[in-house]
């Protein structure tokens, strides 16, 4: 009781000190001569804000492009444009780089294609909202959250088929009178080859297992605002393409689609962003990014903090920043066709 | 060369609500049919299953003599334009006229050609490569029927293609579509609930109400033979002032009409129009007067109190109330008014003196007049004439 009164007491001290400051400051603005005045009192209901915007994400990300020049766990050394260089020429790096293009492509392209899909399969079907919710459920669920589910599916326990508890091991060895060839418990997270095919350019059957998580994640998103888009093309449309000769799959492909066009492209980009920054499925499910399954996001952090490479890291910031402006700008441009009717 | 006919067509919904209950309707070749009808008819109901958007729940609709219930809209070579023009917005105006070619894999040279053709019939020429979100309104509604007439179909159907526009424009545009149809002669059906937009254009109107068809004629027949109240209320505007009054025998046993205190006398010429009232003396009937029949000139007259005059530059509408209820067509049935007194309108000549709040004689026209039947509102009397 004592503490929820001293806790009621705090924020009404705050509250109030706050509101005094503010009004002193307004008094004090209201005093100057005619041309400081109105300045002085812009200043006074702008400043705080700008303080944060200042000390919370200006000052930190010109810090953090000062620190990618750095080297050294204190990141004291001068190093210029060394972190970079590495970034881009070691292959453990590369591979880094490698993994982080093809989250970005698969996640992108499987969920705004399977969105599309089914909210064009689920348009006026029966139970179509429970249809929709059963989709939309997985996004609901945080990503390390979804990440140990997901580690129970594939995981593998010795080799009788009988003992599995990983779903997709259990699958597979029990299709073994299906499947071509001799089925062995395979350790899926573990295999960094692409079906076998050892590449430098392709990704390890592991991020492809990842992958799906977020795809499974992602694509309930996309299909409900797609499909919110798609109830918004006015039937007169539709109708009027039929009335001209056109068959479902011609008027979807030429009118319904052209039609949310805005709204697909918001949903990739918005999940091309979400992706760049994946680490919470590469740390709950490549153990922090082992087996050549490291992104940019995780390895910023790895880099960062467990192996004391704070200059490195901030490269990697600096990289995802770079890369996320050219999207930010397509979805600026996206949103501005949208509000003027494209 | 096509015709369209409608055989006892049906339209049923799911929940068992009937918008058409069975419309027999024909629509000639080359002719411009309107279908007129307050909102909730059906009409355009009627319009959606001719052009195979909704399904036909019974009957037969043939085109060119052809069934065509089950054939989908992209069978019938049908063209529509629609109320809101469903232009496709991500294709610019020439796409937009050319897909239904385009979507036929009509050949590139000859489908520019007929689209250039049709953009400069339509005053189109200068706009071909903007979107229609960048039109005006007349313009979108130009680019809808160059849309519809590019493909040369053998029907146009019109789903009120004109209420989107203002007044000066829709005034305008509706010469145009007329002029249009008339020069390319393409069999139309055009839906609306305007009734001066269905006088003006329709070769033969169609009037609907609740789905039955309550009158298919020429406008000329609609406004001067109405089968029933309701058409004789719905065409006109003002609309036709109707009393309920007595058939009684006047003088020389010729029949008259007892409105309230006054009587009215039929002559010869009112008795060569209605000869079937001789037989009914005795009866209440619904005695319909359109506003122009009085006032100007006339073999009989009638007192009126004047409440309202409104000067309309070309004609004065002189509003009075006569000492009889007004009688009108409800979705119930013909409805008689509860007071005794009701409301009529007078449209005459404008450089006629009328002073407001005094009792006047508005002379009356008695070979124009029209009598219903109270119950069923069937026009009765009516001397049998063949127009058209």
């Amino acid at each position: 009781m004592i503490e929820i009164f001293k806790t009621f007491v705090t924020v009404a001290l705050g509250l109030g000190a706050f509101l005094a400051v503010m009004v002193g400051l307004y008094w004090l603005a209201s005093q100057l001569p005619e041309p400081w005045r109105d300045r002085a009192r812009v200043m006074v209901f702008v400043g705080p804000a700008l303080v944060l915007l200042v000390g919370g994400l200006i000052l930190p990300s010109l810090y953090t492009g000062r620190l990618s020049l750095f080297t050294g766990p204190n990141a004291n050394k001068w190093y210029g444009f060394g972190n970079f260089r590495e970034l881009f020429t070691d292959s453990d790096n590369l591979i880094v780089l490698r993994n982080t293009v093809w989250w970005v492509i698969l996640v992108t392209l499987a969920s705004t294609v399977i969105g599309i899909t089914i909210a064009r399969l689920a348009d006026r079907m029966r139970g179509e909202p429970y249809a929709k919710a059963l989709i939309f459920l997985p996004t609901a669920i945080s990503m390390v959250g979804a990440g140990v589910i997901w580690n129970f599916v594939y995981a593998t326990k010795g080799n009788d088929p009988d003992k599995q508890y990983g779903l997709l091991t259990w699958l597979w060895l029990k299709a073994e009178p299906i499947l071509p060839g001799k089925q062995d418990p395979h350790y899926w997270l573990q295999d960094r080859e692409f079906f076998g095919f050892h590449s430098s350019f392709l990704p390890g059957l592991n991020t492809l297992f990842m992958i799906v998580v977020i795809v499974w994640i992602q694509a309930g998103f996309a299909t409900v605002v797609i499909s919110a888009a798609m109830k918004g093309v006015p039937d007169d449309l539709v109708e009027a393409a039929k009335i001209d000769g056109a068959t479902d799959r011609q008027s979807f492909f030429r009118i319904v689609l052209p039609y949310v066009k805005g709204t697909i492209i918001t949903v990739a980009t918005t999940t091309l962003i979400a992706v760049l920054k994946v680490f919470d499925i590469v740390q709950t499910m490549g153990k922090g990014g082992q087996f050549a399954t490291s992104t940019l996001a995780n390895d910023m952090y790895q880099r960062s903090f467990p192996l004391s490479q704070p200059g490195y890291g901030a490269a990697l910031a600096v990289i995802l920043f770079v890369a996320v402006v050219p999207i930010v700008y397509v979805n600026a441009k996206n949103q501005r066709n949208i509000r003027e009717g494209r | 060369m096509s015709t369209l006919e409608l055989i006892n067509l049906q339209k049923r919904y799911q929940n068992g609500y009937e918008a058409v209950p069975g419309l027999d309707l024909e629509v000639r070749d080359g002719e411009f049919l309107v279908l007129v009808g307050p909102s909730g008819c059906g009409k355009s109901t009627v319009l959606r299953m001719v052009a195979g958007l909704e399904d036909i729940s019974g009957g037969d609709m043939l085109i060119d003599g052809v069934r065509v219930n089950d054939m989908g809209p992209q069978q019938r070579d049908i063209a529509m334009v629609f109320q809101s023009y469903a232009l496709y917005p991500n294709m610019t105006v020439g796409e937009n006229i050319g897909f239904a070619m385009k979507l036929r894999k009509t050949d590139k040279a000859v489908m520019a050609t007929k689209v250039a053709e049709v953009a400069a019939l339509l005053e189109l020429d200068k706009v071909l490569d903007r979107k229609p979100g960048q039109l005006s309104g007349g313009q979108r509604q130009r680019v809808a029927m160059g849309r519809a007439i590019v493909r040369e179909p053998k029907l146009f159907l019109m789903d009120e293609p004109l209420s989107n526009l203002d007044a000066k424009l829709r005034v305008q545009t509706r010469a145009e579509i007329s002029r249009l149809q008339r020069r390319l002669n393409i069999t139309t059906m055009y839906v609306t609930h305007d009734q001066v937009e269905a006088m003006t254009m329709g070769d033969r109107v169609a009037v609907l109400r609740r789905g039955y068809l309550m009158q298919c004629a020429t406008p000329q027949e609609l406004y001067h033979t109405p089968d029933n109240l309701f058409v004789g209320q719905f065409i006109g505007s003002p609309s036709m002032n109707v009393v309920r009054a007595e058939v009684v025998e006047g003088t020389g046993g010729l029949p008259a009409l007892t409105v309230g205190s006054q009587t009215i006398q039929l002559d010869d010429a009112a008795l060569a129009q209605l000869p079937g009232v001789r037989g009914m003396i005795g009866r209440s009937v619904a005695f319909g007067m359109r506003p122009e029949v009085l006032g100007d000139e006339g073999t009989s007259s009638i007192d009126v109190d004047v409440e309202l005059v409104e000067m309309l530059g070309a004609e004065l509408l002189v509003h009075a109330t006569i000492d009889a209820p007004s009688v009108k067509q409800t979705d119930e049935g013909v409805e008689i008014g509860e007071s005794n007194t009701s409301m009529i309108v007078a449209s005459m000549d404008a450089r006629i003196r009328v002073n407001a709040a005094s009792r006047m004689s508005l002379t009356l026209d008695t070979s124009r007049i029209h009598l219903f039947d109270l119950v069923t509102g069937d026009a009765i009397g009516k001397a049998k004439v063949d127009v058209g």
